[in-house]
């Protein structure tokens, strides 16, 4: 039987192993800090009130390089959009909860917690206390990241840059796409949004990423489609049943596609 | 005063960005249109941060040998297609990236 208090420990735990990728990227970030000459009370005060890790990354960047100050607020905002889609994607499991919840969750809405809360949202278990899940894996996810910031910032230029701590993050985000990606129009969204997104690095403001994704998203509905198209006039004479194994199976290719698309990039 | 005038608004529009459509979608029901385009979200936004890290050196595609980051994570995907576990994922993706570092240098 799950309890507020066991759904809560339960985000704690699932999102643990995470927090090994964000231990030393907070570290990294605490170090960049330091060797940019920012106060050390700034660059923690903007871990608790901006509290998204690759746009401080680039407002550090930013304010080392001296750019204006309306140039830094409207870059850090186009990387964050992508926070727009987590809300929405997160909000119809919020609808159900009080004021209090909503108002909370989403200071927590990471992209770390964000992937691990919805695959639980979206999953089998018919749980009723899953903001609490969400709640636990947002808040360890928090302490780590201030703790991280502040090692860095004491620590600083004793983490040599050799180490390449900073290969956790797209390490982190490697361990949790690949398991989600359940169909081929999942690893077609995917493997369209990573194609894209070499394609249109060097649109400026990071925008790059959005585009990107948007493409990605397009093609996964597009190959979707396809499917359903197919599946359904497969229905009248086929077994209901067999669909799902079937799924499956072009799942298992799909996750292969992207990995051969990686290789014939060779 | 200046900077901290810049993190007070980035803070605040960084919780509005993430507020946004919980607060527009807590009253109304969500069309099924939009659902499914959410449920390609998550997939579509990481891979989209994951390739470029892993493909390009300063903005420039690089398959060489020069750039062991594209193999180190080749080998990450592998382990995390197989094995589901992130702890394992990061592990040997972050020991590959070294090996291949010391090796190739």
């Amino acid at each position: 039987m799950t309890t507020r208090r066991t759904a809560f420990f339960h985000g704690i735990k699932a999102e643990s192993p995470i927090l090994l990728g964000t231990i030393p990227f907070g570290l990294i970030y605490g170090v960049s800090a330091r060797s940019f000459h920012l106060p050390p009370v700034l660059a923690q005060a903007m871990s608790v009130i901006i509290f998204a890790g690759s746009a401080q990354f680039v407002v550090i960047q930013l304010l080392n390089a001296s750019v204006p100050a309306g140039i830094i607020l409207l870059t850090a905002c186009i990387i964050n959009l992508r926070h727009a889609l987590y809300s929405a994607s997160i909000a119809p499991h919020l609808k159900q909860r009080g004021w209090s919840w909503r108002l909370l969750l989403p200071y927590l809405l990471t992209d770390e917690a964000y992937a691990v809360s919805i695959i639980h949202y979206q999953g089998p278990d018919k749980s009723p206390f899953k903001h609490w899940y969400f709640l636990g894996a947002g808040l360890i996810l928090w302490l780590t990241w201030q703790i991280g910031t502040a090692a860095g910032l004491l620590l600083g230029a004793h983490i040599p840059a050799s180490w390449s701590l900073d290969f956790t993050l797209p390490l982190t985000f490697i361990a949790l796409v690949i398991p989600a990606l359940k169909k081929r129009a999942d690893a077609i969204a995917a493997g369209t949004a990573g194609l894209a997104a070499l394609l249109v690095a060097r649109l400026p403001f990071n925008s790059g990423l959005l585009v990107a994704t948007f493409i990605g998203i397009a093609l996964g509905l597009l190959s979707e489609g396809g499917e359903k198209k197919q599946h359904s006039s497969n229905e009248s004479s086929a077994t209901g049943e067999k669909q799902p194994r079937a799924q499956e199976l072009t799942a298992s290719e799909g996750t292969g596609m992207v990995d051969t698309q990686e290789e014939k990039r060779k | 005063m200046i900077t901290w005038l810049l993190i007070l608004g980035i803070g605040a529009a960084t919780y509005a960005t993430r507020l946004s459509f919980i607060t527009i979608f807590s009253k109304r029901e969500i069309p099924a249109p939009v659902l499914r385009v959410l449920r390609f979200v998550p997939v579509a936004v990481l891979s989209a941060i994951i390739w470029p890290q892993l493909f390009l050196v300063n903005n420039a595609f690089d398959l060489s040998t020069a750039n062991p980051r594209w193999l180190a994570g080749l080998i990450a995907a592998l382990i995390a297609w197989r094995t589901r576990n992130v702890l394992l994922t990061i592990g040997v993706g972050m020991a590959a990236l070294w090996i291949l570092q010391w090796v190739l240098h």
